[in-house]
């Protein structure tokens, strides 16, 4: 049976083919190790493919002022200093050579009077600080990337599952008992047959985990497999607790409920206001943070008037533009406080700008509203509500080259955890993505040229991977994974939200333990070619693993951060709090162990930077 | 609101087809991939569908809706006479994999042969400096999202009426927003002409009609680059100077593209019962 599976062999295999995952195919290509690709969709269609907004760089071409330094301490700002400080600092240094890279590798941005790429201001933004497309930005991105894997010649497997992730002794077959990965499981999603790739190093680029509730911005690949394989490996994940819920998703047709609404939205000016006409966002600005924003409608909209005409302002931005975690908790509380919209909502409104001059910037939001609800944004308003969009914590990684705790493993992306802290800035997603895309594509290659014969993978591990997933296929009766999908769901989104609690919490946990049984003994009905139920056990069993790693980290900080809000500890705890993350492993028992551990600590040169802005 | 009333093609290569029929409670705003999911969740739990951001922007879910090439995530039910079924097929133009899902690898491999983007070696890229109006026409294809539907559509790809293969009009569309980059150096039209089969596009426009995005495939990107590929090889004037000039013209590299194969002919036959064929 193992000899006659399909095999590739490859340096790196890199599992996911989003912004991340390519741009580290790229790097290790480039580095001349033989590279494979592997992606759960068609090439193109990852996630990546729905970012909007833009990608955050100091490029310094809106806003002279603007430095690495400054992104640097937004970003910390806005991760409520949770982030690991040396990834922020990369990212904030690294971020304007990759974007200018993009756009040599073809990519068209919008333009400056001056010719230059066009930056947009963003929630938390200290400066206009997004290189954008219209609001089409990832597409512009992932095809770009995509051209040039394509031009490189990387080997390209589309539609096929990776379900194990295997691991042997380093130094086989003298072992000192250490283990390290050694390749990868999985099956053609056309056919439902298996593949293994032996690999001397694999690269997690498999983004998020938003399937895990019922409003998500995210599409059906976003089950958390990534952070569940490597779970299951043996790394560790961080920072699990922080899932951003992002403040505008469309709440009205039941169908798209959940959909993003670009923060582009806002901005460009949009203003939110709920059922009474207050622009309730006023109410909302941290004190700490206040003189950072207008102080009026007035001068609000002089920021938008500039921001429209393309000159510097002295007016400060609107209070929309706080940090996501912020306007989220505003426009659920004005809905709990019976101040929402028809739908569930609050009103977001840029109908006040020219019509035109809001559809060259905002053209799919303006397709998007047109076409699935009936709605003209030239005209009236959008009704907005939160929705589940992108988790901060993720596999924990080293900074410079996106190591995992287990030797040969690496992870580059939402999937990796430390960049983004607390709550993560708008736009630092895509600037994220392409600086460890490429550095952990680095980190790989250097990993397996270090390496000299391909690594043995492990026969036993093999035959328990195809039995698992033969399993589903051969009992006559069980349980439906479409129900327990909807069953964990409704668990994550009533327990797991927003604002949280340890008696809900606590809820969670028990009837995650319920679904993890029934889990156990799913059926499916059909064969293994293109079945989607069949497919939905493998990713729903990942879906359980990082739900209960989300749940046993929530409730291990009893505090309030970011996009963590405990309603039983609403205060931040500097003092017991500021200083760990949350530390998820597998114990040598197979439980879920959840510890603190110091976060890294902070270069004085770094320290200097947030002291003295 | 009332149930929809939807036939639903299944089948696998090799096997006939058939129309499985389902109810389904429609709600306000529900577009036709909602209605799928709701029978995968419901009563055929093993439908093929592909799909994935189900917001119009990954052009995943493409298939054929009452015989139109459609993504079936912007296809709202509220657009149908909910009294008539209706019908959902496989695209038409490609191999089917199973039930509504097709095999579109064909078109990697035809991306494959169009020379990348190339840019100038000695124009440093801080004096890349374009005007927004000089590179809105690129973004216009640029906003193509690969759901295949213009290739589904194109009469000359779904109907297999050249001997030659032939790019389809999606790849005309990247070739175009290479071609007119305002800072690419390569030259393309050798290729079109010769490999890419542009000639055998007659501009019956079927394509703009399906495209999501709106991008004016014939007009802005198809029937420019012809005019390119004309002016270099047709045009008496630039044929005389080519003569006078003398040799110096670009070497006789023909890149051959693969072959669109076809689909299953059981599948054909099944299909063409269905009331949802086009005309």
């Amino acid at each position: 049976m193992i000899d006659r599976l399909e095999r590739h062999p490859h340096d790196v295999l890199v599992i996911g083919a989003g912004g991340a995952g390519l741009r580290a195919a790229i790097e290790a290509a480039a580095a001349g190790a033989s590279v494979g690709l592997v992606c759960k969709s068609l090439l193109g269609k990852a996630h990546t493919v729905m970012a909007e907004g833009g990608v955050a760089a100091a490029l310094r071409h809106v806003d002279e002022r603007d430095s690495w330094q400054t992104h640097f301490r937004d970003t910390m700002v806005g991760g409520k200093m949770m982030n690991n400080p040396r990834m922020a600092q990369l990212h904030a240094l690294e971020a304007p050579d990759r974007v200018r890279e993009l756009e040599a590798w073809g990519a068209v941005f919008d333009r400056t009077r001056d010719g230059r790429i066009l930056q947009r201001p963003f929630g938390g933004h200290s400066h206009p600080r997004l290189a954008h497309v219209g609001d089409r930005t990832g597409l512009e991105m992932i095809r770009t990337l995509q051209d040039r894997a394509v031009a490189m010649g990387i080997d390209v497997y589309m539609e096929c599952t990776i379900t194990h992730l295997t691991t042997g002794a380093v130094g086989y077959p003298t072992s000192d008992g250490a283990r390290r990965t050694t390749g990868a499981v999985g099956y053609w999603r056309t056919t439902g047959r298996p593949i293994l790739f032996p690999a001397k190093a694999v690269v997690l680029a498999t983004g998020g985990i938003g399937k895990a509730y019922e409003v998500t911005s995210n599409s059906w690949e976003y089950s958390g497999d990534g952070q569940a394989l490597a779970y299951r490996a043996g790394a560790e994940l961080i920072d699990m607790e922080f899932v951003q819920f992002h403040p505008t998703g469309m709440v009205w047709p039941p169908g798209v409920r959940g959909l993003l609404v670009t923060e582009a939205v806002r901005g460009e000016g949009g203003i939110l206001r709920n059922s009474l006409g207050e622009r309730f966002m006023w109410k909302y600005l941290p004190e700490d943070r206040r003189a950072e924003y207008a102080a009026t409608d007035e001068e609000a909209s002089r920021w938008v008037s500039a921001l429209s005409e393309g000159r510097q302002t002295d007016a400060r931005r609107p209070p929309e533009l706080s940090t996501r975690d912020n306007v989220a908790r505003a426009i659920y509380t004005e809905v709990r406080e019976g101040r929402g919209s028809p739908h569930g909502g609050v009103l977001l409104d840029i109908s006040y700008l020219p019509a035109d001059h809001v559809r060259r910037k905002l053209p799919s939001m303006y397709e998007q509203f047109k076409e699935l609800a009936d709605v003209d944004i030239t005209k009236g308003p959008m009704e907005v509500g939160p929705t589940t969009h992108y988790v901060m914590g993720g596999i924990r990684v080293n900074a410079a080259t996106g190591a995992t705790t287990l030797p040969g493993l690496y992870a580059a992306g939402e999937v990796a955890g430390g960049m983004h802290g607390a709550n993560r800035l708008g736009g630092n997603s895509l600037s994220d993505l392409l600086v460890f895309g490429a550095r952990t594509g680095a980190g790989a290659a250097s990993y397996a040229s270090r390496i000299a014969d391909q690594p043995h993978v492990d026969p036993v591990q093999i035959m328990d991977a195809q039995r698992e997933l033969a399993a589903p296929l051969e009992r006559t009766s069980g349980e439906d994974p479409y129900a327990i999908a909807r069953d964990l769901q409704s668990t994550m989104q009533r327990l797991v939200g927003i604002f949280r609690e340890d008696t809900d919490l606590a809820d969670a946990l028990a009837e995650l333990a319920v679904l993890q049984t029934r889990a156990e003994s799913v059926c499916v009905d059909g064969g293994r070619a293109y079945n989607p139920g069949w497919n939905l056990v493998f990713e729903l069993r990942n879906l359980l693993t990082i739900s209960e790693a989300v749940t046993r980290s929530a409730r291990l900080r009893t505090e309030s951060r970011g996009a963590h809000s405990r309603l039983d500890f609403p205060d931040t705890d500097d003092k017991r709090w500021g200083k760990v993350n949350c530390v998820v492993s597998r114990a040598a028992d197979g439980a879920m162990d959840v510890r603190t551990a110091p976060l890294p600590k902070m270069p004085k040169e770094l320290r200097a930077l947030l002291d003295t802005h | 609101m009332a149930d929809a009333h939807f036939r639903v093609f299944r089948g696998s290569p090799g096997e006939p087809g058939r129309y499985d029929e389902f109810d389904v409670p429609a709600e306000e705003g529900m577009v036709v991939l909602d209605a799928l999911h709701w029978i995968q969740g419901h009563e055929a739990p093993d439908l093929a569908v592909r799909w994935n951001c189900k917001a119009a922007k990954c052009g995943s879910c493409s298939a054929e809706v009452d015989g139109r090439p459609s993504l079936t995530c912007k296809t709202r039910l509220s657009d149908f006479d909910l009294d008539e079924p209706i019908t959902v097929e496989p695209m038409r133009a490609f191999p089917l994999i199973r039930d509504l899902v097709t095999d579109v690898s064909w078109n990697y491999r035809v991306n494959e042969t169009i020379q990348p983007f190339t840019p100038p070696d000695d124009v440093p890229q801080e004096d890349w400096r374009w005007q927004q109006q000089d590179i809105e026409r690129v973004q216009e294809y640029r906003k193509c999202i690969e759901c295949f539907l213009c290739q589904d559509v194109c009469h000359v790809l779904r109907n297999h009426e050249t001997e030659q293969p032939f790019m389809g009009p999606r790849f005309l569309v990247r070739a175009a927003g290479l071609e007119m980059h305002p800072i690419d150096q390569a030259d393309r039209r050798q290729y079109l002409k010769d490999s890419g089969g542009i000639g055998y596009c007659n501009i019956t426009k079927c394509c703009t009609e399906v495209c999501p995005e709106h991008i004016k495939i014939t007009d802005n990107a198809i029937i420019p680059l012809k005019e390119r590929v004309a002016d270099r090889y047709y045009d008496p004037l630039q044929f005389i100077w080519r003569l006078l000039r003398g040799g110096g013209d670009e070497p006789n590299v023909r890149v051959e593209l693969p072959v669109l194969p076809h689909g299953s002919d059981g599948i054909a036959e099944s299909r063409e019962q269905g009331p949802g064929e086009p005309a």
